[in-house]
């Protein structure tokens, strides 16, 4: 619960921020820490949970994307393939030896032009929602996002939307965040809008 | 809290004069958090039948994948559509092969006979 991911999608995108911080009871490991590992070139999962399960899960996602896409010439799975192949390995690993992983999935779908937001619990629940929380934010931002998220909004006016969020979690939220990962997936793939802490070499 | 409710979720399932009707709420939530408003609980499997799941949500999507599967394997075998008394019966195998370890589900099929008679089944 402590990880806050917050996804906005928007007419051609999708953008996907979670706050930095590595903590575990009263001590704060890393302020620097990316949440919102890429899957391929155009989908990255922002994850909420244990360290060790974030990068296992996300990792085993990616690479099984990449050897899909090494052995069936060069394809890049769609959003929705992505985001129901994911659901699939939670589904299984639940009563194996559950990923404690909850996400938000954010791609851009080359068929269609646009992009897909899917919400994803650990059970491996999966829903396509225009926007998203995970984690204690949900709580604060959903009602603020439901209020104010359109149809074919524009990279902008989504930033604003998240920003709105954050400053809201920043306000209400006990937690100390103070850095805020911003990263946002369109035709041109996935990029970094902004950070609050320079994540390299994580 | 009960695994039942967590996700939270109701199906309605009625028959009459050769005709069913099937229907559910679309909620997704976290106990009291609503996630989402467009949820699907209610799968049409054929022209003529219908499965709806109430329950834990996970398990809703992947028991839906899963009689897909089986049904698609079924008719392709066997070269005819199934009919819902057979779904019915392999939902009830399928549930009762995870018998010590259940899938947390509460189907209804709803369906309609080869000679128009509905078929109803609360599992």
């Amino acid at each position: 619960m402590g990880d806050s991911i917050i996804g906005v999608k928007f007419s051609g995108g999708v953008i996907i921020a979670a706050d930095q911080s590595n903590a575990r009871s009263i001590l704060v490991y890393q302020s620097n820490l990316d949440k919102i590992p890429s899957l391929t070139s155009h989908s990255m999962l922002g994850c909420s949970g244990p360290n060790a399960d974030i990068v296992n899960f996300s990792e085993f996602i990616a690479k099984n994307l990449e050897l899909y896409r090494l052995s069936n010439d060069d394809m890049i799975l769609s959003p929705h393939a992505q985001a129901n192949f994911a659901r699939g390995e939670l589904a299984k690993a639940l009563r194996k030896g559950p990923f404690q992983v909850n996400a938000l999935l954010g791609g851009y779908d080359v068929k269609s032009k646009e992009g897909e937001l899917y919400w994803m619990d650990y059970l491996g629940t999966l829903q396509k929602v225009n926007f998203g929380a995970q984690g204690y934010a949900g709580y604060f931002v959903l009602s603020t996002m439901d209020r104010e998220w359109k149809e074919g909004m524009n990279e902008a006016e989504a930033l604003e939307v998240v920003k709105h969020g954050i400053s809201n979690l920043g306000t209400r939220l006990l937690l100390n965040q103070p850095n805020w990962l911003i990263k946002v997936v369109d035709e041109k793939g996935v990029r970094t809008i902004e950070f609050g802490a320079d994540p390299a070499d994580c | 809290m009960s695994i039942f409710t967590y996700n939270g979720g109701a199906i309605i399932a009625m028959s009459g004069k050769n005709c069913i009707g099937i229907a559910s709420d679309t909620r997704l939530g976290i106990q009291f958090q609503t996630v989402a408003c467009d949820f699907q609980k209610v799968f049409k499997m054929s022209s003529k039948l219908f499965l709806g799941l109430a329950g834990l949500a996970t398990d809703v999507q992947t028991l839906e994948k899963l009689l897909q599967f089986r049904m698609n394997l079924y008719e392709l075998r066997e070269e005819r559509p199934m009919s819902p008394k057979a779904f019915a019966e392999l939902l009830s195998n399928v549930l009762y092969e995870k018998r010590f370890g259940s899938y947390f589900v509460e189907p209804i099929v709803a369906g309609l006979n080869d000679d128009g008679a509905p078929f109803l089944v609360n599992m």
